[in-house]
């Protein structure tokens, strides 16, 4: 049922370089670590991102952005600007040729600002011109008059109806509320109740790859855009309102994509692009520098959260109740499937009878957030796994053994009153953590008496802060849970095309969707399925474009199962006609027949009958499939019950940390994590994939905010927004459990989202441990593990183990 | 200006190169040599490592004027006789490789520790790695990227 993915010792690494060598080893199919078909282009530095594409003659453009949170636009002014040699054009609100408003939700953002701008960095123009430099002169030149408003930055006072509102229906963007069972009849019941209140901050999805897109105007009043996106189909279908085209007239296709963790499902220089191409009947380049990125795409909610929990003495939960608020900032982008998703798991992976949820997404002047990695199950899981460990100190219990009292299983019902119908082995996944050996303590880093410190295994590192005095050791525990595929009543599909022809003498299978790779490893999943399902080698995934049906998002962890669905079932289509063609020419049942090695073969004894060059000469046979999931519906308004989900899938971290107290610098000495997946299509992309949600989850632990003071961020670069390094990251050991999902394609379980969600409560729970404080935010500053006598008078020794 | 500089063992020349543009711009925009990237443009991501005259350099800080003259190698240079460099299959067999954008100032900034420490301890590789960014793996796929390249390089 489990499976090590680690590969340790001598032996394991060996094993990989006789891969290496030995060229002739066949590609490999479902369950096999195969090499992703785009990795060579990539190390050579020949793969084409968004932003290395160029056609002869094309223009750059950039775009003016507002630099106030709330204003009138009195005027704008692009004389000056379109007087600079080699400008070509500056468009306005005045020149969007559709519909001026867009979002993924609702279309309530201007792809260019109209007489009010919502935030700072809104757009507010855009420019061409033949070099990127002269476009972003042209930028500076265009004379833009406001009267500047007072901006509303605070959702709470948003909330409570201050401020005025910022869209016409008010600043409330959804209330979510789950009512179950009857907290306020147990109350009594609950022999230790704690509360607690838990914020986090802003975090940036800090791709590497910077928004970019290139427009070609096809000459008929329609255009074709190259653009990095993790949903092409909705792309278009917001591209084509804003300018006013039908859909047929705007064809996207996928470029390179330098990741996304949820940020490139909204557009970006999309709409822009593709006015100043159509207006100057020229092709049209945009690519966003890191500063611009920052105001390019939508930041994850910062939340607050209140929580009270109610539990018996033997820890078991009587009652849950949090009260939980995001900012969703200027626009809706997708703030109220977030706010849903907070809710839905804010009462963890936990049994509790009655609870009582009431969520909140607001608009503020801040700006715009929406999908990131997680999708609000993160700020969720922070907040509620922090209280499970206040709940723990205040038991006096072991807070993994409090866990485990709780833990949820299958036929749990969840406050939503949907019963969980998959596996769910969160009692493996924290046993598995309890019981891994930790590393061993390292009091100076020299790993033995008499020898120089190793300054790299100490916080603070060659900073050269601290040579082990005053560094205390914490270890913490923390578990996730999210929901996989789209949620509440959305008809979720994807589209794949498999054919198969013979090239050269030989089969070869190609596969076509519009499923974006944006680093996750679609690409190689969908060549594994068709050498698995039609016994064919050679896979081409062709690039993925409008000219198909829609994969939906490279979003919620559901891409593999959606369009994974739809490559098997499409192959499963044309090996049945392969198999009765070939029962003809042979005289056999098809049931007798089977592929493989690129033949039909006999089933039982795997003879060749037939190979598939032979049998199908020069024709090609192809199935189209368009995989649906089973419906859901969507939560009530007045109690948010309703079975909304498909399936859940769940992952748990340990942490062990070192602090220097003196100076509140922290290593991060191990990250353990362990995750059921249901079936693990590709190995070593599945523990990439926990891997890098892992890393993300501490950068949101330990120093990712995106500072805003009074509408205005403070830091757009990477000098001073800070992800982890590879010297923030400490080693992972990782545990993948596959408990097949009984309704998913090979039974696998989305895997992208889960690891981000319990890291970064593992890791705070761990500073916890090791200095004594509550530590209500993150990310944790070095500030906050010094002030002993701050916040909640959490003046406490530390109850870490001094090393 | 006009920008005169070897790449990859080529002689190659920039024309109408403006003063403010930096290596990488040239190399970009200027050559095709879209293979260094651009994730940040003010020296903190490692994505636009090159070598400059035998040193590791952010093309992106480099100015297009200071770069006249010198011989550059990027990750254009490193295969040889169509086949990959060992630090290359490296990064593809290990997994190292997720969305890419990292990837090329990483195979750079490995085969300069490899050419400098053939058998760098863990401790050396994230010491030597620590200016080069990556967003999607959190490292670990890249650490064993760097072990098995530092093996296959000492076996050859
Ligand atoms: S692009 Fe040069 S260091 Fe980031
Ligand atoms: S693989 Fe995406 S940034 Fe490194």
């Amino acid at each position: 049922m489990t499976r090590t993915a680690r590969a340790g010792g001598a032996g394991a690494r060996s094993q990989t370089i006789t891969e290496v060598r030995d060229r002739t080893a066949p590609p490999l199919g479902v369950g096999e670590s195969a090499v992703r078909p785009d990795a060579p282009l990539k190390v050579l530095g020949r793969f084409a991102f968004a932003s290395d594409l160029y056609l002869d003659g094309m223009l750059w453009g950039a775009t003016v952005r507002s630099p106030h949170p709330r204003a009138r636009i009195l005027s704008i002014d692009v004389s000056e600007a379109l007087k600079i040699r080699g400008v070509a054009t500056v468009l306005t609100a005045a020149d969007v040729p559709g519909e001026n408003l867009y979002g993924i939700k609702k279309a309530d953002q201007p792809v260019l600002a109209d007489r009010e701008v919502r935030y700072a960095g809104e757009a507010v123009a855009v420019a061409a011109a033949d070099h990127p430099e002269t476009a972003r002169r042209a930028v500076e030149a265009v004379r833009v008059e406001y009267e500047v408003l007072t901006p509303l930055t605070d959702p709470e006072q948003a909330l409570a109806g201050g401020g005025g509102p910022i869209h016409p229906g008010g600043n409330v963007a959804r209330r979510v509320r789950i009512r179950h069972g009857d907290v306020g009849s147990v109350r009594p019941q609950a022999e230790v109740v704690v509360e607690g209140e838990y914020r986090s901050g802003v975090q940036d999805p800090a791709f590497l790859g910077p928004e970019a897109g290139l427009a070609v105007p096809d000459g008929s009043g329609g255009v074709d855009l190259y653009v990095a996106s993790q949903w092409i189909h909705d792309d278009r279908r917001q591209i084509a309102a804003g300018l006013g085209l039908d859909p047929s007239m705007v064809r996207l296709t996928l470029s390179g994509v330098g990741g996304a963790f949820g940020g490139r499902e909204d557009l970006s220089v999309h709409i822009h692009a593709c006015m100043l191409a159509l207006r100057m009947g020229r092709p049209v380049k945009m690519s966003y520098n890191r500063e611009e990125s920052f105001f390019g795409h939508v930041h994850r909610h910062p939340s607050r959260s209140r929580i009270e929990l109610g539990a018996k003495r033997t820890g078991e939960l009587v009652y849950t109740k949090v009260r939980l608020i995001l900012d969703g900032g200027a626009y809706t982008s997708t703030s109220q499937i977030v706010i849903a998703n907070a809710c839905y798991f804010a009462a963890g992976a936990y049994r509790v009878d009655n609870v009582e949820i009431d969520g909140y997404a607001v608009y503020t002047n801040n700006p715009p957030r929406g999908a990131m990695r997680g999708f609000g199950a993160v700020q969720a899981c922070y907040a509620i796994e922090s209280a499970m460990d206040r709940l723990a100190g205040a038991l006096g219990m072991d807070p993994v053994e409090l866990r485990i009292v709780n833990a949820i299983e299958e036929g749990s019902i969840l406050p939503t009153g949907q019963a969980v119908d998959g596996p769910a082995p969160v009692r493996e996944l924290l046993e598995h953590l309890r019981d891994l050996p930790l590393p061993p303590d390292e009091p100076d880093g020299s790993g033995g008496p008499g020898r120089a410190p190793d300054l790299r295994r100490l916080p603070g590192g060659v900073g050269n802060t601290t040579r082990g005095e005053n560094v205390v050791r914490g270890v913490g525990y923390a578990l996730g849970m999210k929901a996989i595929g789209f949620s509440g009543g959305v008809d979720d599909y994807s589209t794949a095309r498999v054919s198969l022809s013979i090239v050269g003498g030989a089969p070869l299978v190609e596969v076509y969707s519009a499923a974006a790779e944006c680093g996750q490893g679609i690409v190689a999943v969908q060549a594994q399925i068709p050498r698995t399902e039609l016994g064919v080698d050679t896979v081409v995934v062709r690039p993925a474009d409008t000219l198909i049906g829609d994969a939906g998002s490279s979003a919620a962890s559901r891409q593999t199962w959606m369009t994974g669905g739809a490559v098997q079932a499409a192959c499963g289509r044309v090996r049945t006609e392969l198999l009765e063609r070939a029962a003809v020419r042979l005289g056999r049942p098809p049931e007798d027949l089977a592929l493989a090695g690129g033949a039909v073969c006999e089933r039982v004894s795997g003879e060749p009958a037939v190979t598939l060059a032979e049998l199908l000469g020069g024709e090609t046979v192809e199935a189209v499939f368009e995989y649906h999931h089973r419906p859901t519906e969507p939560i009530d308004d007045v109690n948010g019950q309703g079975d909304a989900h498909i399936a859940f899938a769940y992952a748990a971290h340990r942490a062990v940390v070192d602090v220097d107290t003196d100076l509140g610098l922290v290593r991060v000495v191990e990250l353990a994590a362990a995750q059921d997946v249901g079936k693990a299509m590709n190995p070593q992309a599945v523990e990439g994939q926990i891997e890098g949600g892992t890393a993300q989850g501490l950068g949101l632990a330990l120093l990712e905010e995106v500072q805003i003071v009074d509408g205005h961020v403070r830091n757009p670069s990477f000098t001073d927004y800070l992800i982890p390094t590879i010297l923030d990251t400490p080693p992972m050991n990782i545990e993948i459990f596959e408990f097949p999902h009984p309704d998913s394609p090979y039974g696998l379980n989305g895997v992208g989202e889960p690891p981000t969600l319990s890291s970064t409560p593992a890791i705070v729970n761990a500073l916890r441990d090791a200095t004594g404080l509550e530590l209500p935010g993150v990310p944790v500053r070095s500030a906050d593990l010094v002030s002993r006598a701050g916040s909640n008078g959490a003046d406490q020794a530390p109850r870490g183990r001094r090393t | 200006m006009l920008v005169e500089l070897t790449v990859n063992g080529r002689r190659r020349t920039a024309e109408n190169v403006w003063a403010g543009e930096s290596l990488l711009y040239v190399l970009r925009e200027r050559l095709g040599l879209r293979g260094s990237k651009n994730a940040c443009e003010q020296g903190e991501c490692g994505s636009c490592s090159v070598y400059m005259d035998g040193g590791l350099v952010c093309a992106c800080l480099v100015s297009a004027g200071q770069a006249h003259g010198a011989e550059v190698v990027t990750v254009e240079g490193l295969a040889e006789g169509g086949r990959l460099h060992p630090i290359q299959q490296a990064y593809v067999v290990e997994g190292a490789v997720q969305c890419g954008f990292c990837t090329p100032g990483l195979i750079i900034a490995t085969h300069q520790l490899l050419s400098e420490n053939p058998d760098p301890s863990d401790d050396e590789i994230r010491e030597a790695l620590a200016g080069n960014l990556c967003r999607c793996t959190g490292y670990e796929k890249i650490i064993d990227a760097v072990r098995l390249a530092a093996l296959e390089m000492s076996v050859i």
